[in-house]
């Protein structure tokens, strides 16, 4: 195994003892786009845990940087991508971590249906803006 | 006492995410583009994640309670219908064009980039969108 897929399978270790943290400490799930959803429409919760845990989740960022990041698309693509993001998880009510790690941990069929959903059409829009005739995007 | 809990909680997952460099856009639209050089760096980050996360849940569904005795209601498992289904299309959809869920966005924001703002903008405005959906169509359980 190569040092990028073992630092990716340490992280991934590492994200799920998070979720473990505040499921097993705070009895909630690390869904960070139901987290954002509240936290931007003023709902904190108990003790505000999801304020602390977004500024948990944003410290090691800040502090190591994140400059080795390139972005794909243009800043319009960018937007409509977000804008997608946002409504697609709130209808969905769940994201990669909602649904992809924590619900997949839980076992729950619904996350499992929804994680395919995700996984399919994010993989389709790669192949039709990386291999198809539709070349805007990249 | 909960508010110390969840920044740990927080720190620790957002270490794992620097860690396993999924906040790299690039590293995963390699991982969907399943017709290019493929690359199975994100597969292993899931499982990492699911692996480490998966005895918590099955320890806290079984109790109903977590560690520190409170009661915990975790969310319905079967209820499938089609806002969960095309909503988590939608989503696919944005994450494809751009290579970025909502937690490493949120890390990528940190570096004050224009095109992290510009994502991060059009990501809150699509969760303020979803409020003004009638009813029948946004109202649904948060979380998972």
């Amino acid at each position: 195994m190569t040092v990028e897929l073992w630092e990716a399978l340490a992280g991934g270790v590492l994200i799920g003892l998070g979720a473990a943290i505040l499921l097993l400490l705070n009895g909630k799930i690390a869904g960070i786009s139901g987290i954002l959803g509240n936290t931007v429409h003023g709902v904190f919760g108990p003790n505000a845990w999801r304020a602390a845990f977004l500024v948990g989740l944003l410290t090691p960022a800040a502090i190591f940087g994140v400059s080795s990041a390139q972005f794909s698309p243009g800043l319009p693509i960018l937007a409509v991508a977000g804008l997608l993001v946002g409504v697609g998880t709130q209808l969905g009510s769940g994201c990669t971590s909602g649904h992809g790690v924590c619900g997949l941990a839980n076992g729950s069929p619904r996350s499992l249906i929804a994680t395919v959903s995700f996984m399919l059409f994010a993989m389709i829009t790669v192949y039709v803006v990386r291999h198809g005739a539709v070349s805007w995007a990249s | 006492m909960g508010f110390v809990t969840a920044l740990l909680a927080g720190g620790v997952f957002g270490t794992g995410l620097l860690i396993s460099r999924m906040y790299e856009p690039q590293r995963v639209l390699s991982f969907l583009d399943v017709a290019g050089h493929w690359n199975p760096a994100l597969a292993f980050t899931m499982a990492g994640a699911i692996a480490a996360a998966a005895p918590a849940y099955w320890f806290v569904r079984t109790r109903k309670r977590d560690l520190l005795e409170h009661a915990v209601e975790l969310p319905d498992r079967s209820r499938i219908d089609r806002r969960l289904v095309a909503g988590s299309a939608v989503f696919g959809i944005g994450w494809g064009l751009s290579g970025i869920c909502p937690g490493p966005g949120l890390l990528l924001l940190t570096g004050l980039s224009l095109p992290a703002i510009v994502f991060v903008g059009g990501l809150v405005a699509g969760i303020f969108a979803v409020r003004l959906l009638p009813q029948r169509v946004s109202a649904g359980s948060a979380g998972v």
